[in-house]
């Protein structure tokens, strides 16, 4: 069964869109209704509150919708887009890459937008005067939580349409499907990691107004952290995306070059959602002991650089695998 | 496209180190991040403490990465030595 360069190029244009559009539905539907669940009990607490709460449910389950969006998106352009004149097989597999590098990073970003939004709308319930104040949190955190989503798209819409058709086939087809897994993978722990801390700032401004200076500033330093195994994730992809490899017509380096995105992409799961969990407990305690938060942020930082460890091993084994092997 | 028994053993190598140190690295980070959010916790509760909190955070967070060390040790012994 012998199939044509642009049969081929359609199949995984066509199983690229499905897995993007498949992956990505899964993270902002689970926020949005998470934001949606947390804005019910708030409504319990006030009901006459209910303008502010719907309006603050919707604004936030809207970020955590951009995510699905940007796989929609992704998915559209593969389905229509008629790229099977390209020419080289590497386009295949640049397709496939790129619909499971923005399917599995929709997931994190859209999972993690939904915490604040919830969070938020529990908050109102809690104390509404201070709802400006929420809804900004909000805002500041779920749009953090959004990077890992972009930089997921970033690496598809590169893989759709930069030119490969100068490069070998092999082992430049495992790079490619190496360098999508790596990104969309990786910004799973961070999106939901991100969430986790800006959910935990809204809900500790609800607990204690005045606390609002130090939280966010916690939030956006606990979150900055968490970010990092994305960009490693980014990183390695770049590397996969624009390094040279040698013609070979062997299986091993293939098989490397797909290993490297696997480490790095699986990689930066664990460590994206520990770091998220450890800035969500520092986030909650500085509201409620302002006095404490620079014990706070400094054990903060520490628990995450230990939590962090196993992205860098991952990341070493990637780049070995890249270089050395 | 001739695959022949070296070529694919040192393949099927490779995707494993990946496949190891990838999966590998998500039990430990979640679990250290989470010790860690609970020392925050606790020290939030307790500033006074801070010195006792963070050793015993570290120590349990050590024990937590020892499974993350075997996944790296499998994954370099795939890479090197098999």
């Amino acid at each position: 069964m012998t199939f044509d360069v642009p049969t081929t190029i359609k199949l995984a244009s066509y199983a690229g869109a499905g897995f993007c559009i498949g992956l990505g539905a899964i993270g902002a539907a689970l926020g949005e209704g998470f934001t949606a669940g947390l804005a019910n009990e708030g409504l319990s607490m006030k009901p006459e509150r209910s303008g502010d709460i719907l309006k603050n449910m919707l604004v936030g389950q809207a970020i955590a919708e951009s995510a699905a969006i940007f796989a929609l998106v992704i998915a559209i352009l593969l389905l229509f887009m008629d790229m099977s004149s390209s020419g080289s097989i590497l386009k295949a597999a640049a397709l496939l890459g790129a619909g499971l590098s923005m399917g599995f990073g929709a997931i994190g970003s859209g999972i993690g937008s939904g915490f604040p939004g919830g969070e938020a709308c529990l908050g109102i319930g809690r104390q509404p005067a201070v709802t400006g104040r929420l809804t900004t949190n909000m805002l500041i955190g779920s749009a953090v939580c959004q990077t890992p989503a972009i930089f997921a798209m970033v690496v598809a819409l590169m893989l759709m349409f930069m030119e490969f058709g100068a490069l070998p086939v092999w082992p430049t087809w495992a790079a490619l499907l190496g360098a999508g897994i790596s990104t969309g993978l990786a910004a799973i722990g961070s999106g939901a990691g991100g969430g986790l801390a800006a959910g935990a700032s809204c809900s500790g401004i609800a607990r204690n107004p005045d606390s609002v200076g130090q939280v966010t500033t916690t939030m956006l330093v606990g979150q900055a952290v968490s970010q990092t195994p994305s960009i490693f994730g980014l990183l390695v992809s770049f590397v996969l995306m624009f390094k040279a490899f040698p013609e070979t017509t062997s299986l091993a380096p293939a098989m490397a070059l797909l290993g490297a995105g696997i480490s790095m992409g699986f990689g930066g799961i664990g460590p994206g959602i520990g770091n998220g969990l450890t800035a969500e407990g520092a986030v909650k305690w500085v509201a409620r002991n302002m006095q404490a938060a620079g014990a706070l942020t400094r054990t903060m930082l520490v628990g995450q650089a230990v939590s962090q460890s196993t992205a860098i091993y991952a990341m070493v084994v990637s780049l070995v695998l890249i270089f050395v092997v | 496209m001739d695959i022949s028994g070296p070529d694919l053993i040192k393949a099927a190598a490779f995707l494993g180190a990946g496949i190891a140190m990838g999966i590998g690295a998500i039990g430990p980070g979640v679990g250290e991040g989470f010790a860690a959010g609970k020392a925050c916790e606790a020290i939030g509760k307790r500033p006074e403490e801070a010195g006792l909190l963070t050793r015993t955070m570290l120590v349990g967070q050590a024990v937590s990465e020892s499974t993350g060390i075997y996944s790296l040790v499998v994954a370099l012994l795939l890479l090197f030595v098999v």
